[in-house]
């Protein structure tokens, strides 16, 4: 594992090691819901492999990035669906 | 960024795509391989915590030695004319011109929709060892792993490895198969060795046959698996369901170009080489075989694409001897009937629009689907509820049009 890398998720800061997914640090930050669906379902992964769109998040201000995909950079800011 | 031109580009840099990228290049090609994923290596090379297996490293370094130009984060998403594909990254869209086109785009999980599958924390077997690779903690997690296939083994081996609490393993098939396919594994020696390995690290594991989820429970997150084997079924807490029947080929792309379709997957002939002349296919996108089988295809496919077909017959046998292996896992793991009726009416299958089965079930076919329901029209764009729905009422996707992924408007003004 490489450094640690510091960046916020909802407001709060959380510590990864490099390498690691957006979508980890989203459950590392206790978040089990990253998106509400059509008819507000809780959703969360699940193909893990950039398949699915389940795991859409909002990274930096871009809306619907799959957070399985992007690797987790220093002060990225990470918002789910409520 | 400017467009580029190639001999041949490889789309997928999983084994399949890293063999034939390397034997490509090898051969004199000047190649470029394309992946979506930030790393190469594919799901079952993903590297954990930067370490990847010796066959990987091996792979990777012949990729880098034979000068592979190496893309990463790029989606293919259209083919606008004959000899380009359209890529999309974080940074923008641009085209890539070949002369030979190699699509070793892999597979992914086959999902058969039951209540509560769409539940956070109800993943794909893959998935769960997805995000664990990438960092996500399970030791003392409560565990239960279902569906189907060999990855069933390999992510509770896995998990078992990083101190989750692995409390089950539900493999649909019945044991009958399984032990007809464990004689079949003598004759693939490395096989057998793998699978008494795995044997060994889930000593103390149950693993029950003939046995899967029916339901899932919990407000807004998963909290217990209701399971059914035989007559009996019980409810059992857990904080992941890691459940997948099987893989399925990704043909999107090969379909997007025309190429046309096998039983399995994408159809080629003896050089790997679809309906498409200076098409080829590799891995898993021409049927579900396993490494093995990848890597074998892969070599001939990236030798045939640079014109050595001499070469690429060197293959043909090691080829051979794994797609008989790869019959028998087919024929060992295929979903059972039983399995179609883990839906009800009421189930969603399509997550994106969030459409019911009793809604899909109501149409005469695919198209009536899309139109009426929307079923399959979402971002995945079918990838996830077109197996469930093949499986479910027969009906096979018609057509792939592009975009093949969800693209932003930049990328598609291009065009």
């Amino acid at each position: 594992m490489g450094d640690a890398i510091r960046l916020v998720v909802n407001g709060t800061s959380v510590s990864v090691p490099a390498g690691t997914m957006v979508s980890t640090a989203v459950a590392m930050a206790g978040s089990s819901l990253f998106r509400r669906s059509v008819s507000g379902e809780a959703r969360g992964p699940l193909c893990g492999m950039g398949i699915c769109f389940e795991c859409r998040v909002t990274i930096n201000g871009r809306a619907h990035c799959r957070s399985c995909q992007v690797p987790c950079e220093a002060g990225m800011e990470v918002r789910t669906d409520g | 960024m400017a467009d580029r031109a190639y001999d041949v580009v490889v789309i997928g840099a999983g084994p399949a795509g890293l063999a034939a990228a390397s034997r490509a290049a090898e051969s004199g090609a000047r190649v470029a391989m394309v992946d979506d994923n930030p790393n190469p290596g594919g799901q079952i090379w993903r590297a954990a915590a930067g370490k990847s297996p010796k066959e990987a490293a091996r792979w990777l370094q012949a990729a880098e030695a034979n000068k592979v130009e190496w893309i990463a984060g790029a989606r293919v998403f259209a083919a606008p004319e004959a000899n380009r594909v359209a890529l999309e990254t974080l940074d923008g869209g641009y085209e890539l011109e070949y002369r030979g086109l190699i699509l070793a785009t892999g597979a992914r999980e086959r999902f058969l929709p039951f209540p509560g599958w769409t539940l956070p924390n109800v993943m794909g077997a893959g998935g769960l060892q997805a995000l664990a690779k990438s960092g996500l903690p399970v030791e003392g997690k409560k565990i239960i792993i279902a569906g189907s296939g060999p990855l069933l083994l390999a992510v509770a081996k896995y998990m078992r490895g990083h101190g989750a609490d692995l409390r089950l393993i539900a493999e649909q098939a019945p044991q009958a198969k399984l032990l007809a396919f464990g004689l079949h594994l003598a004759g693939h020696p490395g096989k057998l060795v793998q699978a008494v390995g795995l044997r060994a690290a889930l000593l103390g594991v149950p693993y029950l046959t003939s046995c899967w989820p029916v339901s899932a429970q919990g407000s807004d997150k998963l909290e217990s698996v209701t399971l059914r084997r035989g007559n009996n079924s019980w409810t059992k807490p857990c904080d992941y369901l890691a459940c997948g029947f099987g893989l399925i080929p990704n043909v999107e792309i090969a379909a997007l170009l025309g190429c046309r379709m096998s039983a399995t997957g994408v159809a080629v002939d003896e050089y790997q080489q679809t309906s498409v002349a200076g098409v080829y296919s590799a891995g898993e996108a021409t049927g579900i075989g396993g490494l093995e089988l990848a890597l074998a295809e892969g070599e001939i496919a990236g030798y045939a694409a640079a014109g050595r077909n001499d070469r690429a017959q060197s293959r043909f046998r090691a080829r051979n001897s794994y797609r008989r292996f790869a019959e028998a896992l087919e024929q060992t793991f295929s979903p059972r009937e039983e399995l179609k009726s883990l839906a009800h009416d009421e189930t969603l299958v399509c997550r994106c629009e969030d459409v019911t089965l009793g809604r899909v079930r109501a149409c005469s076919g695919w198209r009536e689907a899309k139109l009426h329901t929307r079923c399959g029209m979402g971002p995945c764009q079918g990838r996830v509820c077109g197996g469930a729905v093949e499986f479910l009422t027969g009906w096979r996707a018609e057509s792939v049009r592009p975009p093949v992924f969800p693209a932003r408007i930049e990328s598609l003004a291009r065009e």
